[in-house]
């Protein structure tokens, strides 16, 4: 199959236009928004209506758009594995397009961070698939061990979906990670590649991970870069400017661009676009633009109004800046400002 | 004039158009652009060639956004590996000094042209234009320097729209055109000389649609040379440093009034500064003091 990716990077021979549009389901609204809402980014709430688009984007590896954050499948003779999980209620959607693709079952997933919009499809797309378990691990924790897909995240992703919120975990246990991990990597090999989980400082949140599939030469990156406005700064949750761009940096140097600084490494963001490096490293230029102005404004001393009124984030507003909704622009600002302001 | 010539000359013409349907004649004197063309800069020499000075944002109807991109703009930042090969968009890549090649793509079993391809020296870059009738890609498909390009004959103009660019610049000295905009080529055809008019539309830094021509003459002697590029480090840097110029901090700006006798006012840019009127406006102003030796930046 001949890709958008591939007609977008690729020669200028004659090729036709592949897309593959996966079915699109309705999908009721979560049941578990309540208990969503101590991890959603703000303001963020779950879908009525969803339309799940399926985008080849390099060998056995997709993007799905549409159920929340992108999604990131890989398919192969092992199974699947996704890159997060979407919002609650987009799960059976998710799966019509996962089918779309492959018939094997769902035997990992990959959280890249803690938000409603990318786990929230956890629980039900685990329960969906299942673990290649047997042997000693069966008998030592039981067969249960394979009734669900293995899912993967930083450790700090099981800390917050299982910390107390009034009497209740923030999230259901169902939806928590099966595997964490503590370390700056941790790797994989399935469907016949290397899987690579980066965990960088704290960026977008403290438990992001980076998901590099080395064969495909795709990264998945979560919500430290995405293509639809400024970077979340999740403070709340560990979040850090700093973080964000060591992320980016990070991305930048693990991703190979070919002729042109163009194609090479795909990129899949946690909302937006299909990506390459060259989108990644403009959008590094303006976060760490932005972030060097409001430091020399923190250095000279002045306030977080003040900062907001010399408005370091002008060029760029017309681009990524909004002025209402979960994420504004002053929102952005406030969280640069206060993740460089000496902690007092 | 006799019926039976009448008839003759009606059933003359049916059958000659007849025959121009089945010959594929074009509708309207369509000149095919396929061939080997170099480019002539007698059109913006300054800005084409030398390159354009910084601060220099006269008659382009850019927005305040842009004009603090532009502002901030270090020209170091091209030294970075990630920056060095990176290519023109397909909007702005007419204007570079590039031999041009353009070559058809055709149907085999119906002669039908599928696309017109380009190829630029300066980069390597090549833009397919499809002629084909295929929709543009959804907005989740990847970008590129080139876009994604359909296009339609209009009499005799193949009249190109692009979208799915990456953002790339307006102006070499920082000014920035975004990956929202879109751009529309007219392609002209007159025997042995082309025009390019290339339309840059940006909801993101521009106020009006953005005009820019190019010409090339037919030169079938021409050689296409390779664009072999290959990043390296240039300067050693800290790892993740973007050079630029904090806001009000960047002193060459005012290089370009002072050199020519500009109005500062107006060499900062804006739709205003596009129509001929302006100048009227342009001598109620003030100019800098020129220096007793020109100042360059480049």
């Amino acid at each position: 199959m001949r890709t958008l990716a591939k007609q977008a990077f690729g020669s200028s021979k004659n090729r036709a236009l592949m897309i593959l549009l996966a079915a699109a389901a309705l999908a009721g609204t979560a049941a578990s928004v309540s208990a969503q809402a101590t991890t959603a980014a703000p303001g963020q709430r779950n879908p009525t209506d969803v339309e799940v688009h399926v985008l080849p984007v390099r060998g056995n590896v997709y993007m799905l758009i549409g159920a929340g954050g992108n999604i990131t499948v890989q398919a192969g003779d092992d199974g699947v594995l996704l890159v997060d999980a979407g919002l609650a209620g987009t799960s059976d959607a998710v799966d019509a397009a996962i089918r779309s693709i492959s018939t094997k079952p769902i035997r990992y997933i990959i959280d890249t961070h803690v938000h409603a919009d990318h786990v929230g499809g956890n629980e039900a797309l685990a329960k969906l698939g299942n673990t290649i378990a047997g042997g000693n691990v069966v008998g030592d924790i039981g067969a249960s061990a394979g009734n669900q897909a293995t899912v993967i995240a930083a450790q700090e992703v099981l800390d917050r979906m299982s910390s107390a919120n009034g009497t209740q975990p923030a999230m259901p246990q169902g939806a928590w990670p099966t595997e964490t991990y503590t370390t700056p990597e941790r790797k994989l090999y399935f469907n016949g590649e290397g899987v690579l989980m980066i965990h960088p400082q704290a960026a977008h949140t403290d438990g992001d991970t980076i998901v590099f599939f080395r064969r495909s030469d795709v990264i998945s990156t979560g919500d430290i870069f995405v293509t639809t406005g400024y970077p979340i700064v999740d403070l709340s949750r560990g979040g850090n400017i700093q973080g964000v761009i060591a992320g980016l940096n990070r991305i930048i140097d693990l991703a190979i661009p070919a002729d042109e600084q163009e194609g090479g490494t795909l990129i899949i963001p946690g909302h937006g676009r299909l990506c390459d490096v060259a989108d990644v490293v403009f959008y590094q230029e303006m976060v760490t633009i932005i972030r060097d102005r409001i430091q020399d404004m923190v250095n000279k001393g002045m306030t977080l109004d003040q900062v907001k009124a010399a408005k370091p984030t002008l060029d760029y507003d017309p681009r990524y800046g909004k002025d209402t909704g979960f994420w504004t622009t002053d929102m952005f600002v406030e969280a640069v400002f206060k993740s460089l302001s000496p902690k007092k | 004039m006799g019926k039976v010539n009448q008839v003759k000359i009606v059933g003359g013409l049916i059958a000659l158009l007849f025959l121009a349907g089945l010959t594929g004649w074009p509708a309207k004197a369509q000149e095919d652009p396929s061939g080997s063309w170099s480019p002539r800069f007698d059109e913006d020499w300054e800005e084409r060639i030398p390159g354009p000075e910084l601060g220099d944002y006269l008659g382009i109807p850019i927005n305040q956004a842009d004009r603090l991109r532009g502002d901030s703009w270090d020209a170091t930042l091209v030294e970075l590996p990630e920056n060095q090969c990176r290519a023109h968009g397909s909007d702005y890549g007419w204007r570079g000094p590039s031999n041009l090649s353009i070559w058809k793509e055709v149907d085999r079993a119906s002669q039908k042209v599928i696309a017109y391809h380009t190829h630029l020296s300066a980069y390597g870059a090549e833009q397919t234009i499809w002629m084909d009738g295929r929709p543009h890609p959804p907005d989740y498909a990847p970008h590129t320097w080139q876009g994604f390009s359909t296009g339609k004959w209009d009499g005799d103009i193949l009249v190109v729209t692009t979208t799915h660019l990456k953002e790339n610049w307006l102006r070499r000295n920082g000014l920035a055109r975004s990956d929202l905009a879109t751009a529309t080529a007219h392609i002209m055809r007159h025997g042995n000389y082309l025009t390019v008019a290339a339309i840059t539309y940006d909801p993101v830094y521009l106020t009006e649609p953005f005009i820019r021509t190019s010409d090339f003459i037919y030169n079938p002697q021409q050689q296409m040379a390779p664009w072999p590029c290959e990043s390296v480090d240039e300067v050693d840097r800290p790892a993740g440093v973007v050079p630029a110029h904090l806001p009000g901090q960047n002193t060459f700006l005012n290089e370009f009034p002072a050199n020519y006798g500009i109005p500062p006012e107006a060499t900062r840019g804006g739709a205003e500064t596009m129509y001929p009127e302006y100048q009227l406006k342009m001598k109620t102003m003030k100019t800098l003091p020129r220096p007793v030796k020109k100042v360059t930046n480049r």
